[in-house]
């Protein structure tokens, strides 16, 4: 298939593999950001490939994982009201709260529907005018675009009965966070290309000078992600820290500007809490003062309650790349997709679950 | 409150043996990992016999000197029409295909029909018409049947159970507990159309060319094999949970490992694409026609050349074989030359954020 194919040939992985054993001197410790990414590294077996001195280590970029367990109880709860239409990505609905998850609400006689676009809810909000759509606006920046615009179509349209459960996150203040931390053991950075390709790569360059890292913006694809490892490593052995990108196929150095736009028109930058990483400044979006009428926090004001995370989950230091799934004593155990003990367990995306998937002997 | 329903093997004081759902899920249907478990843990204890032990599609039973398979399933799916087929081709189907994986030859089928209030008329006719053309096609027949109607909202137009009983003309043993070290896996076909065709339609999803359900009778083409004399060890037909899914099952139930490799695995173009796009992995997407079939190695190039000569195993491949290790676990060889293991997957594919 074309556009895929060129990226998953085998004879160009060998290359890439053996160009990084060619370049490569000293043990280096490079983290990809995306959930997409780690998915991808372990279902192709792309680290297996790699010379044993690079460690790969998985990064927060899976918004399922980082949702907080808070918003995902208030998500079902809004669910459970009679007159609402829940809508949500699909892979949110399986992801517990404090006893069930979406999928459980649905079974209880929920209204719950997977949708592929938010903008599939506006004409579910017109078929519907006597129920309120809420739809689970969940995501890093990537999502953004097309939330917002729900958000505004529906302003324009009119429309009263849709509203967005909104738990927005953003890249570069979780890649300072991980930075910080005197626990962080991360040289380099893959950056998720498909954030890049809305919002660019320029908010990157101070993070790389200041903290003397090399962040290569990569795609998705086997090659995408051997590349880039290859590039970040090049960095590193000359001593180079720099924002390079290797996903220039779908990225600008200034990214999509009607997408940012829409971003900017909707929503603000707020803080947010990162589920088993705790409250990061600035690392968020929430709805605009102007469109707090379709925050659905406050339309169905409900009170903050408490929840408490399971105490044997390392799913924090998972997140932050401080250590590997299989380094946790429940992974496997007390922890399985069956029985997620924390969300990285639970999406698709998630580090644990993908060697659970993939990994586990 | 035991000692009240001593005589009750099944009492109301027995715990539920699944608790960590407190209600059935859609998921509990998916064929993964949660209709196996509801299957291994609430329905087999329950009725406890050795024909469920097989854990085979359908049970073969002994007659006088005659060994019959008997086999029943439900069709439930919506859209009622897909490119390809509807509800009435894939209930007949589905059965006789069920019996062709016991290597029956499927003698008479029955249909149980479930109508919702108001469906109409034209519709029922259409499958009507739909179930006796697929069974002329499978050459069976529909030997008896029985008609329910439920209130408008209690249904979703039309539900179908169907059960066939076929006849075993041989002595193999075609089940996971006959597949041996070094056995060769044999696909018959490519994977996932039947998936994507009812994807595409309920989702609104449209692509360059439409994607056909696979839906087939695979009774010929296995009676074919049977009998040039192949001494077939296990066949398996690819339903709800894929190729992985079937393969992942027989693995558990033969302790065995069966290693495939992804690029021997054929697939439609359109299929792959929809999948890329919807973040689904092809091999966990619904088949209706497909089947694998383990076979020692010494019988492969033959088995392989009967069921290209067969218009539905044209792109017949073979896919892996069976290794020693006692694993009970598939793996699979990557496109870029790793191995990683397949898994079973909890529920449905559900598509990606991003």
């Amino acid at each position: 298939m074309k556009f895929i194919d060129e990226y998953r040939d085998p004879a160009a992985a060998r290359q890439y593999a053996q160009a990084l054993v060619n370049i490569v001197t000293k043990p280096w410790t490079l983290m990809e950001v995306c959930g997409g990414q780690t998915h991808a590294i372990v279902k192709f077996g792309i680290d297996e490939l790699l010379p044993p001195q690079i460690t790969l280590v998985h990064g927060p970029g899976c918004p399922v994982c980082v949702t907080p367990l808070e918003l995902i109880e208030k998500a079902i709860r809004i669910a459970s009201l009679p007159k609402v239409i829940f809508c949500s990505f699909g892979d949110m609905i399986r992801v517990p709260g404090n006893s069930r998850d979406l999928l459980s609400v649905k079974a209880a006689g929920g209204d719950v529907r997977i949708v592929y676009s938010p903008l599939d809810c506006l004409k579910i909000a017109r078929d519907n005018p006597e129920r309120e759509i809420v739809f689970f606006a969940v995501g890093f920046e990537t999502t953004a675009p097309a939330n917002a615009m729900a958000v505004f179509q529906a302003r324009s349209q009119g429309l009263k009965n849709f509203s967005l459960l909104v738990s927005h996150v953003l890249v570069p203040p979780a890649i300072e966070a991980i930075l910080s931390s005197p626990s962080n053991r991360v040289q380099g950075f893959l950056a998720a290309g498909h954030v890049c390709a809305v919002m660019g790569y320029e908010e990157y360059e101070p993070i790389a000078r200041q903290y003397r890292v090399p962040i290569v913006v990569t795609g998705f694809e086997p090659l995408d992600i051997l590349q880039g490892v290859t590039m970040c490593v090049e960095q590193l052995e000359q001593g180079r820290a720099e924002v390079e990108n290797q996903y220039a196929r779908c990225v600008r150095k200034e990214g999509n500007a009607a997408a940012r736009d829409l971003i900017k028109e909707v929503f603000r930058v707020v803080p947010r809490k990162w589920r088993g990483v705790g409250e990061i400044a600035q690392s968020g979006l929430g709805l605009r003062q102007e469109y707090a009428g379709f925050d659905a926090e406050m339309r169905f004001a409900l009170s903050d309650f408490a929840v408490a995370e399971s105490p044997e989950c390392i799913s924090g230091q998972i997140l932050q790349g401080i250590q590997k799934p299989q380094e946790c004593p429940a992974f496997g155990i007390l922890c399985s997709p069956e029985h997620p003990l924390g969300a990285t367990m639970v999406s698709s995306e998630g580090a644990c679950a993908a060697y659970y998937r993939y990994r586990r002997v | 409150m035991d000692h009240e329903n001593k005589n009750n093997t099944l009492s109301f004081a027995c715990p539920i043996p699944i608790s960590q759902y407190p209600n059935v899920l859609l998921a509990h249907g998916g064929g993964g990992r949660l209709t196996h478990e509801l299957i291994e843990k609430m329905f087999i204890p329950a009725f406890n016999n050795p024909f469920l032990e097989a854990r085979h599609d359908g049970a073969v039973l002994s007659v006088g000197s005659q060994k019959l398979a008997f086999t029943t399933d439900s069709y439930v799916v919506h859209p009622l029409f897909f490119p390809g087929g509807n509800i009435g081709t894939l209930a007949v189907y589905g059965t006789v295909n069920d019996l062709a994986m016991c290597g029956a030859r499927p003698l008479v089928l029955s249909a149980g029909l479930i109508l919702e209030e108001g469906l109409p008329m034209e519709t029922l006719w259409r499958v009507t018409q739909a179930m006796q053309r697929a069974a002329l096609d499978a050459h069976t027949r529909l030997a008896t049947g029985d008609t329910k109607v439920v209130d408008r909202g209690k249904g979703d137009g039309i539900f179908i159970n169907t059960s066939g009983i076929g006849i075993v003309e041989h002595d193999l043993l075609i089940a996971p507990a006959s597949v041996k070290q070094d056995d060769v896996v044999i696909l018959s076909g490519d994977v996932g159309r039947h998936g994507m065709a009812i994807m595409a339609v309920r989702e609104g999803l449209e692509f360059e060319t439409k994607i056909e359900s696979d839906c087939a009778p695979l009774a010929d083409i296995v009676l074919a094999m049977l009998d040039a004399g192949i001494e077939i060890h296990c066949l398996r037909d690819l339903t709800r949970g894929g190729l992985a899914s079937a393969l992942i099952e027989i693995a558990e139930a033969a302790k065995i490992r069966i290693g495939i490799e992804e690029t021997e695995v054929p697939l439609l173009e359109e299929v792959r694409g929809a999948c890329e796009i919807l973040g689904f992995d092809p091999f966990y997407v619904a088949n209706e026609g497909r089947f694998v079939c383990f076979v020692p190695p010494r019988e492969a190039p033959r088995a392989l050349a009967i069921m290209r000569s067969h218009p539905l195993g044209a792109q017949a491949a073979i896919i892996g074989t069976v290794a020693g290790d006692k694993k009970g676990m598939v793996t699979l060889k990557t496109r870029i030359g790793a191995t990683r293991i397949v898994d079973a997957i909890s529920g449905e594919q559900l598509p990606r954020i991003c």
